[in-house]
């Protein structure tokens, strides 16, 4: 077979070529799209169980900063350890304006 | 030879004919099957694989918080997990079950024979809602067949402070009690769904398109200001152990907006655990509860005296000689008081000048007035089980129902609702709708009575809580204060109970600027004391001297000596 036949065929089956080349190039598109997929998808389920988590650890600390800043809780900590008083009337002194 | 022949060719057109026939009737069939899956049933196999490795999975949405007004969180959902298993994968005889079953106190005999009798099922919850660190041990176990699933558990930070006012919901995130009840559509989420694709193994590998949008909860600010909350449980709850009542209730409002600032009853419960509770302790006494007012409504008569032109508060009352006989029932008072003003009426509590007072007024005037300080009128909150009070019909009544409407009998309201006709005596006599939620913008109220007699009545409640009055112990200092004490026998069957009393003061203050009002009752204190005027007002004075500096309020009482002017 020379070389000129050999032409000559990829002349006659250009169209078949062409088609064969797109349907490997698609089939590489398909498994790269595939991939993207997965890993975006192992991506998404990590942020998600993140924000679970920080969303968690935030109501869980709201909860605990509500217990640290009752007013009862403060109230005895201005009284007892910081010896805080209430001002009685005669130590209190209004300025007009 | 050829008659031969011809017989070979026969027999073999026949078996050729039987060969077609096979082949052309397996090709039909094929192209029906191809048919029957391809165009005519295509869902069919779709379905059966789907089934077997698509998932819908819910996404759980949670409950919005309760807020008081400054943000500080009154009820809070917050994710833990429960713990199920999947009886067709797990390992009955694992030596982890046992582990597991600690972890969890749990009976490790009962979780078998759970599992045991479950066995066509995939899905059995072992514990619900169970502590972050417990699902943390559960996950390290690493059981197969074992899983955590995401779910939401209200927490009440507050506890017993704010329990009556936020109520609670049950085990399904669904408001029961209090405000969790009325907002309930509010603060419900609706969960979503998504689509997941799981392996063989049961992991999810793919998927995740929304199926159904998740909406959580809105958040709602209260009107209640934790502040005076914890403020008022506590002065509340001590005044109720120390004189060893039955119950009590305060309320606090704003009285320029018609906001609950406060409200606390007293005995409360822990919304966070209520196992074994009864309906008496998480009632909300202040809103449900209908007692006669007493006394606390003779500034309403006094009001209502002032309105018809017939009394002015110098008008002298003769009440001697300390009794007055109406329609066979005589009305007494503590003692004989003999010629009042009006002004001392209050002061001193008389009933019988309140009952002159009635009993010269027009029956529908007096009871318009009545009513028009909200008795018996819904407030407008909208809490669970509101009660709406009770005033009696006046074509029905006779002269005695008159006479003891003036000092506060044979009409019933609750501490709210008293508040509330408190309210109107201090904002210059506008009606307003009573609000549980905050409020920008102070709702259109209803001009009920007019500016000057509001004020005149306001200034002789002054005298209440100064020396010679019956609530000297409501005081508070640096402040003018503004009030009436109550002390009402309790009704029973067939009449009024001898020695049961309901300890009542209502006041407002700063009674020349009015900022708050203040009810407060006391059902039934044991002991030697049990007057409204030294049980219940010192709760109004303890609450309101913290409440004037929390709120910084300016203080309209000081000595002159105090009182400095800034240099401009």
């Amino acid at each position: 077979m020379s070389f000129s036949s050999l032409i000559d065929l990829l002349r006659i089956h250009v169209s078949v070529i062409l088609l064969i080349v797109l349907v490997i190039a698609s089939s590489i598109a398909v498994i790269y799209t595939k991939h993207t997929g997965r890993t975006e998808f192992v991506a998404l389920q990590k942020l998600e169980r993140q924000r679970d988590n920080l969303n968690e650890e935030w109501s869980r600390l709201l909860l605990e900063q509500s217990t640290w800043a009752s007013p009862g809780r403060i109230e005895q900590q201005a009284r007892l350890r910081l010896k805080m008083i209430v001002p009685t009337a005669d130590m209190v002194v209004v300025v007009k304006p | 030879m050829s008659r031969q022949r011809k017989s070979i060719n026969s027999v073999g057109i026949w078996r050729l004919n039987v060969v077609r026939l096979v082949f052309i009737s397996l090709v039909i069939g094929l192209g029906w099957r191809l048919t029957d899956i391809q165009v005519l049933n295509p869902d069919f196999l779709r379905n059966q694989g789907d089934a077997r490795h698509v998932r819908k999975v819910p996404v759980a949405a949670h409950r919005g918080m309760i807020l008081d007004r400054h943000g500080e969180p009154l009820a809070i959902s917050t994710p833990v997990h429960s713990v199920w298993v999947n009886p067709q994968e797990i390992n009955v005889d694992s030596v982890k079950l046992p582990k597991l079953a600690k972890v969890l106190h749990l009976n490790a005999k009962k979780i078998k024979n759970k599992i045991n009798s479950n066995q066509n099922r995939e899905f059995i919850y072992l514990k619900r809602r169970v502590a972050p660190e417990t699902a943390n041990k559960v996950k390290q176990l690493n059981i197969a067949g074992v899983a955590l699933q995401r779910e939401y558990k209200r927490f009440y930070p507050t506890g017993e402070v704010a329990a009556h006012v936020v109520g609670f919901t049950n085990v399904d995130d669904a408001g029961q009690e209090g405000l969790e009840l009325t907002h309930d559509a509010v603060l419900t989420g609706v969960s979503g769904l998504k689509r997941m694709i799981r392996d063989s193994r049961g992991n999810y590998v793919g998927g995740g398109e929304q199926l159904k949008a998740t909406k959580h909860g809105q958040n709602i600010s209260l009107s209640i200001d934790l502040r005076l909350q914890y403020l008022t449980y506590q002065a509340l709850k001590a005044s109720v152990v120390k004189y060893k009542a039955r119950s009590g209730s305060a309320v606090i409002l704003d009285i320029k907006t018609g906001e609950v600032l406060a409200m606390v009853n007293q005995p409360s419960f822990n919304p966070n655990s209520r196992r074994g509770l009864r309906n008496s302790e998480y009632r909300n006494r202040a809103v449900t509860d209908l007692f006669e007012p007493g006394s606390t409504v003779k500034p309403f008569t006094v009001a209502s005296g002032l309105k018809s032109g017939k009394f002015t508060p110098a008008t002298i009352i003769d009440t001697r000689p300390g009794t007055l006989r109406v329609s066979g029932h005589t009305i007494k008072d503590f003692r004989d008081y003999g010629q009042i003003s009006v002004s001392t009426l209050i002061q001193k509590s008389s009933n019988v000048a309140a009952s002159k007072i009635a009993l010269a007024l027009k029956p529908e005037q007096l009871w318009q007035d009545f009513s028009a300080f909200g008795l018996a009128e819904p407030t407008g909150a909208y809490f669970p089980g509101e009660a709406m009070g009770h005033l009696p019909d006046p074509q029905k009544w006779r002269k005695l129902d008159r006479a003891t409407l003036a000092y506060g009998y044979g009409v019933a309201s609750s501490a709210l609702q008293l508040a509330r006709g408190y309210m109107v005596l201090a904002n210059g006599g506008i009606l307003r709708p009573v609000s549980f939620v905050k409020v920008d913008q102070p709702p259109q109220g209803r001009r009920v009575f007019s500016r000057d007699d509001m004020k005149q009545v306001l200034t002789m409640m002054e005298r209440v809580v100064q020396p010679g009055g019956t609530a000297q112990k409501a005081a508070v200092e640096n402040y003018t204060v503004a009030g009436k004490t109550g002390t009402v026998k309790k009704a029973a069957s067939g009449g009024y109970a001898d020695k049961q009393y309901l300890s009542l003061f209502a006041g407002v203050i700063p009674a020349t600027q009015p900022r708050l009002a203040m009810v407060v009752m006391v059902d039934d204190p044991q002991g030697k004391e049990y007057y409204g005027g030294l049980v219940a007002a010192p709760v109004f004075s303890e609450v309101m001297t913290g409440a004037m500096r929390l709120l910084n309020i300016a203080p309209d009482d000081l000595p002159m000596t105090q009182l400095h002017v800034a240099q401009k």
